[in-house]
């Protein structure tokens, strides 16, 4: 069944949203409005996009540093979101993680991991969940190729083997962790080939086109759902910004690599099919637009007349009572 | 009443609370065999020999509803999924602002004097101490053991147990009925008036020996067993430091920055059980050393009677 227009809009709006919130977030930070880390998903919009819109509500996300994107995607609230970056009470997690530990269990975003790799165990233990409550759920992790080089990744991807667990591997490979290149860090350029390693499937796919995501993840989900097990996706990408925003990790990418990734544009690309599909015209996109950054001027002004935490909460949250 | 090994009432332990509660996990590389053949293979698994993967597994699986107990076995391979134990099982709760619960068991055998060499034989509470958000316990005896093992089973939070790998059977009193023990409640193992000795773990019974003998030369040792590292009861430490004036901790593991320089701590950086001090605190370790294989080495790093003796009298003069 070939995608709806209506989908397709979609995909493109919480695309939009995602590289609107991005610039802005990236923009306050190197202002000095946002403290600690920023870990940029421009340029990656359309696999947060193209996965999470295969789940459902009750399904289980994981994602890592850079889960900005899989937060949006997945439905969270851009407000609440905004605050817990700008460290205020009314934020996800009451300011306490800040950009790298955003999560919002009521909508089955199961936090952002700081460390590379350890959200994969994490991710297997909510795929058993999902397997164990019998309601054909599924869960996903997000990670990169940095992650594929740590032990955690090998120990997961077998773990949810054997068990057979509903878990979908998305590795988001955007051929840099940090400074490390990919091609001279792992042994084979193609992650999804260390699916056989294995026992399950490895696909790959373009990254920065979102109906192709959309389309390999459909069917991806609908596999886990019917218990075909764990399967591997590699999800070809690029990020526009550097490791972190900021200076100090200088980026090591040659320039003439980051302009033609950039004219792979994964938003302008899915612009340019709706404008020639006539799905949309300009007037409406510019709209859908103007409308997005005023979600997003909403979201900052909410982050900023947010309160910030009272000093003593610090105490609170160590442990559930 | 009825007297059962430590083994077989830990085991009881985790009988009665997967009987309680049926979205109870067992997670270990060998299986639980009992357990598994009264409540089957979707719940007690047998993970493969990747404990970060199943360690981190336990944080995912209680995350989303399902408690967990993951035995680690010897502690020691606990190690390897440090991470998960300090960057994510301990901090998930806060970091996410306290949006869900993690139930989670962890059961470790720690402890030296088995020959078991370096890298067998470890006592790493105090590590995990050191990172907030885990509650720690640390069972000394068969009532002990089942009651607390109850309890972890029954709060919301990263529990590490640490078993001590001599003690599984060691017999003690144990009723028959239901019952369980609270985190952060010391037990006085044996009362006593000139010095109060704080024991950890296997330690209890070394100490409780030396005050029976002691008792004998008209010196009257308190023996206290905290139970719970995490959260420790510093009331009743306090308490009984100020009633004999004296103390020595007594801890199998290292001596730099262990448990019971922690215990020290919490005596005398508190005014009024300071003031009751007639000698300057003791404690008596297991040597800074790697562990060695060979006897006589490893009795020479462990705290034994001689040596909690030794210190008993360095207080008493």
């Amino acid at each position: 069944m070939a995608i709806g227009n209506k989908e397709l809009i979609k995909l493109y709006r919480t695309m939009l949203t995602i590289r609107r919130f991005e610039e802005r977030v990236s923009r306050e930070f190197l202002q000095g409005n946002i403290l600690g880390y920023v870990h940029s998903y421009i340029g990656e919009e359309a696999i947060a996009t193209g996965v999470c819109s295969n789940l459902r509500l009750d399904d289980r996300i994981i994602s890592y540093h850079r889960g900005h994107g899989h937060c949006i995607a997945k439905g969270a609230d851009i407000k609440r979101m905004m605050a817990e970056i700008y460290g205020k009470k009314t934020g996800y997690c009451k300011g306490k993680g800040g950009s790298m530990h955003i999560a919002d269990f009521s909508i089955g975003m199961l936090g952002a991991n700081g460390i590379v790799g350890s959200g994969l165990p994490i991710a297997t233990g909510a795929a058993l969940a999902a397997q164990l409550e019998g309601k054909d759920r599924v869960a996903v992790v997000f990670f990169g190729d940095g992650a594929c080089q740590e032990g955690e990744f090998h120990e997961s991807l077998s773990l949810a083997s054997i068990w057979k667990l509903p878990l979908i591997f998305v590795c988001e490979n955007n051929l840099y962790a940090a400074t490390t290149p990919a091609r001279y860090a792992i042994p084979i350029e193609d992650i999804y080939k260390k699916a056989d390693s294995y026992a399950m499937p490895g696909t790959v796919v373009d990254g920065n086109d979102v109906v192709a995501v959309y389309e390999v993840v459909k069917e991806l989900v609908a596999r886990t759902r019917a218990g075909g097990g764990p399967v591997l996706l590699e999800c070809k990408t690029y990020r526009w910004h550097g490791h972190f925003e900021g200076t100090y990790l200088p980026d090591v990418r040659p320039a003439e690599e980051i302009e033609a990734w950039k004219k792979k544009c994964p938003v302008a690309r899915m612009e340019r099919r709706l404008l020639e599909a006539g799905i949309l015209t300009r007037q409406e996109i510019e709209a859908m637009d103007k409308q997005i950054l005023a979600q997003i001027e909403d979201a900052i002004k909410y982050a900023l007349e947010s309160p910030l935490p009272d000093p003593e909460e610090a105490l609170e949250d160590v442990f559930s009572v | 009443m009825r007297e059962i090994t430590y083994m077989q009432a830990s085991t009881e332990a985790l009988q009665e609370e997967f009987r309680r509660n049926d979205k109870l996990i067992h997670l270990a590389a060998d299986v639980a065999f009992e357990l598994r053949q009264e409540f089957g293979e979707a719940r007690v698994r047998q993970t493969p020999v990747s404990e970060s993967a199943f360690v981190g597994a336990a944080i995912g699986l209680a995350g989303s509803g399902f408690r967990t107990v993951a035995d680690i076995r010897m502690a020691t391979f606990g190690f390897v999924a440090f991470d998960q134990f300090v960057n994510q099982a301990a901090k998930i709760t806060y970091m996410f602002g306290g949006q869900a619960r993690f139930p989670i068991l962890y059961r470790m055998r720690n402890g030296l004097g088995v020959s078991a060499a370096a890298q067998h034989s470890v006592n790493p509470y105090s590590m995990y101490m050191n990172v907030a958000g885990l509650k720690i316990i640390l069972p000394s005896t068969p009532y002990d053991v089942k009651g607390l093992l109850k309890t972890a089973l029954r709060d919301d939070n990263p529990v590490i147990s640490f078993e001590h790998m001599a003690l599984g059977g060691v017999k003690g009193e144990v009723p028959e009925e239901e019952y369980t023990i609270p985190f952060g409640q010391a037990d006085i193992k044996r009362e006593g008036t000139d010095v109060t000795v704080v024991a950890l773990s296997k330690m209890v019974y070394l100490a409780l020996e030396v005050a029976e003998e002691m008792e004998k030369q008209g010196v009257s040792l308190e023996v206290v067993d905290p139970r719970t590292l995490v959260p420790m009861d510093k009331d009743t430490i306090r308490n009984s430091v100020a009633k004999t004036g004296r103390l020595v901790v007594v801890d199998e593991a290292s001596q730099t920055c262990g448990a019971a320089a922690e215990i020290l701590s919490i005596v005398v950086e508190d005014d009024k059980t300071f003031s009751r001090l007639k000698a300057p605190t003791k404690r008596v370790c297991g040597l800074d050393v790697p562990v060695p294989f060979s006897q006589p080495l490893e009795r020479y790093v462990i705290p034994d009677r001689e040596k909690i003796i030794a210190a008993v009298n360095q207080v008493m003069s």
